[in-house]
């Protein structure tokens, strides 16, 4: 059979709904646009374990250290889901986990603007657990209907914990918008503070080529701003409930276009934010990554030389 | 179970205060390691390993909030109080564990030389004479089982691994065993712990079963065995410890210390 013959059988399939496995056959472009995505996901977890753990030695209650030790231990693990993912379809262009993270450390593969953060305050660990593991939510259930089958099953757990997630920020919100005024305040500020962050996370409005081709494959269903519609349906009237305020004066629904009307985030700041890791935390944070992977190579290559050594 | 509880109970004093030093001490254990072991959170050599020693770092906080519940039924305060509003002078841990973590052999390896202390201190409890305790004892075992498992081959694999991985292990021995011998103190109420009933056996039987157990492991790992640890300057056990549980403390209790009075 010829490519464009298995190409066009290829797209049947996705046509008919099929999901694909990682041993099918599948196109280049195909495969590209994947690990592109789902390498970029997995970084982001691992990376997004880095705002909350600079609050996990702090956690003012034993309850709520054991929950946030849980919590970023959650992002660890659905980091490494999303890697095996990305090595299985990377094997065949000769990478593994090392090249995989060799990558973030390298700025050859980028992750969600919002871990190149600041997180100040226990608010902020409050509001990244509530809002950017909320918004999370909404990228990740519209994906949870991929063509890819092994994204799709790693997904489905990942939601399933992010929900967990989103009730331990709401929870630890909750407490700070009954609290003292200084609590209260220090939520504000942590809410002015990620708002921008969180419109710029769904993407830019326009749809891309790459997203168009994302669509055409059917790796992704929704547009950028559904989702961020979506998000905006479900967060404002919650965030507006708790008496505080959103930092956009000009923020509202607009009856007629059925839809939520917003000051456009800096798409030029964030984007070279996420494109040279030129955020107020990048830096220190991938060098946090970088003890990780480079610091204790060590450890991994003593462990390969020990199995070897079993292995005699 | 409030303290007029505990007097109703029958509590003396002399086996309550026996009873709250040992629970200090199995608090302060706990809650030390597991906050030391969360620093690594995000930061271990592997994400496999990331995930696994995270899971074994809210086990030890967990045992930690037993304890210091067992403590506020006998009229201590709350365990967040305790965990956060408390000086160091009043901490029973063992100077070992509030050290900062050192590398990944020397993390590995006192986490392995503590918890087979603890499976066998725990051991000494499973039929202490403060039913709670007992009871609770021989449900954290279960948990600790599973530490030891991972960590030993751990502790091996790197110890035999030869090249700079055993050469960092050689060190980490050498580092730990300077405070190690303070884990085996029961404190000024040994005698009476004894007495009581609260515990099966002091330091020295502590000691021996220990060794009993490590020497083995450490001829396995092809390490040489450094002989009975000295007893370290400060006795963490009599209130005695080092600037690093203070700095541990302050970092703790940063966001609670904030507004003390507010609920978080």
């Amino acid at each position: 059979m010829n490519q464009d013959a298995r190409h066009a059988q290829f797209m049947e399939r996705i046509e008919r709904g099929e999901k694909i496995e990682a041993t099918d056959w599948m196109p280049d472009e195909y495969r590209k646009l994947l690990l592109k995505l789902i390498h970029m996901h997995g970084v982001s977890e691992i990376m997004g374990a880095f705002p909350e753990k600079e609050w996990v030695p702090k956690a003012p209650t034993l309850k709520r250290k054991l929950a946030i030790m849980a919590k970023v231990q959650d992002e660890m693990g659905h980091g490494q889901l999303l890697l095996r993912v990305a090595e299985d379809l990377a094997a065949p262009l000769g990478k593994g986990r090392e090249e995989l993270l060799d990558d973030l450390l390298a700025g050859r593969v980028k992750f969600h603007n919002v871990f190149h953060m600041e997180s100040p305050t226990w608010a902020d660990a409050g509001v990244i657990g509530w809002l950017v593991d909320g918004a999370a939510i909404i990228n990740q259930a519209a994906l949870l209907d991929t063509s890819y089958a092994p994204y799709a099953r790693v997904l489905k757990r990942i939601c399933a914990e992010e929900s967990f997630h989103m009730q331990h920020g709401e929870n630890i919100i909750l407490t700070l918008a009954r609290g003292t005024k200084g609590q209260r305040q220090m939520l504000q500020e942590a809410v002015d503070r990620w708002w921008e962050s969180l419109l710029f996370f769904f993407g830019p409005v326009e749809v891309t080529p790459a997203a168009q081709r994302m669509i055409d494959y059917r790796i992704r269903i929704k547009t950028n701003e559904e989702l961020r519609q979506q998000f905006l349906n479900k967060y404002v009237p919650r965030i507006r409930s708790l008496g505080l305020t959103i930092p956009d004066p000009h923020l509202r629904y607009d009856e007629k276009q059925k839809k939520w009307l917003y000051t456009q985030p800096d798409w030029e700041k964030f984007g070279e934010i996420v494109r040279y890791n030129r955020g107020p935390k990048s830096e220190e944070r991938i060098g946090l990554r970088r003890f990780a992977h480079e610091e204790q190579r060590w450890v991994r290559e003593a462990m390969v030389r020990a199995h070897k050594m079993q292995a005699v | 179970m409030t303290m007029e509880q505990a007097a109703q109970m029958g509590l003396e004093s002399g086996y309550r205060q026996a009873l709250t030093a040992l629970l200090y001490q199995l608090a302060d254990d706990e809650l030390c390691l597991g906050h030391r072991d969360s620093e690594w959170l995000g930061l271990a050599p592997d994400i496999e390993g990331d995930v696994a020693f995270s899971s074994i770092a809210q086990d030890e906080v967990g045992h930690a909030v037993f304890y210091l519940e067992r403590l506020h039924e006998l009229g201590e305060k709350d365990p967040d109080s305790l965990a956060f509003f408390r000086g160091a002078e009043a901490w029973r841990n063992a100077v070992l564990l509030e050290q900062p973590n050192g590398d990944w052999a020397r993390t590995i390896l006192r986490h392995f030389l503590y918890d087979l202390f603890d499976d066998v201190r725990t051991e000494a409890l499973l039929h202490s004479s403060y039913e709670p305790l007992a009871q609770g004892v021989a449900k954290i075992r279960r948990e600790e089982h599973y530490h030891l498992l991972h960590l030993k081959p751990w502790l091996i694999r790197l110890a035999r691994a030869g090249g700079d991985a055993q050469e960092r292990m050689e060190q980490a021995v050498m580092e730990v065993w300077a405070q190690l011998g303070g884990l085996f103190s029961l404190g000024a109420e040994e005698e009476e712990m004894i007495h009581h009933g609260l515990i099966a056996w002091g330091r020295e039987e502590l000691y021996r079963r220990w060794e009993d157990r490590a020497k083995p492991v450490f001829a396995e790992a092809g390490l040489k065995w450094p002989g009975p640890p000295s007893v370290p300057e400060q006795d963490g056990r009599r209130g005695r410890h080092t600037d690093h549980l203070t700095e541990l403390i302050r970092t703790m209790s940063e966001v609670a210390v904030g507004d003390p009075a507010a609920r978080w």
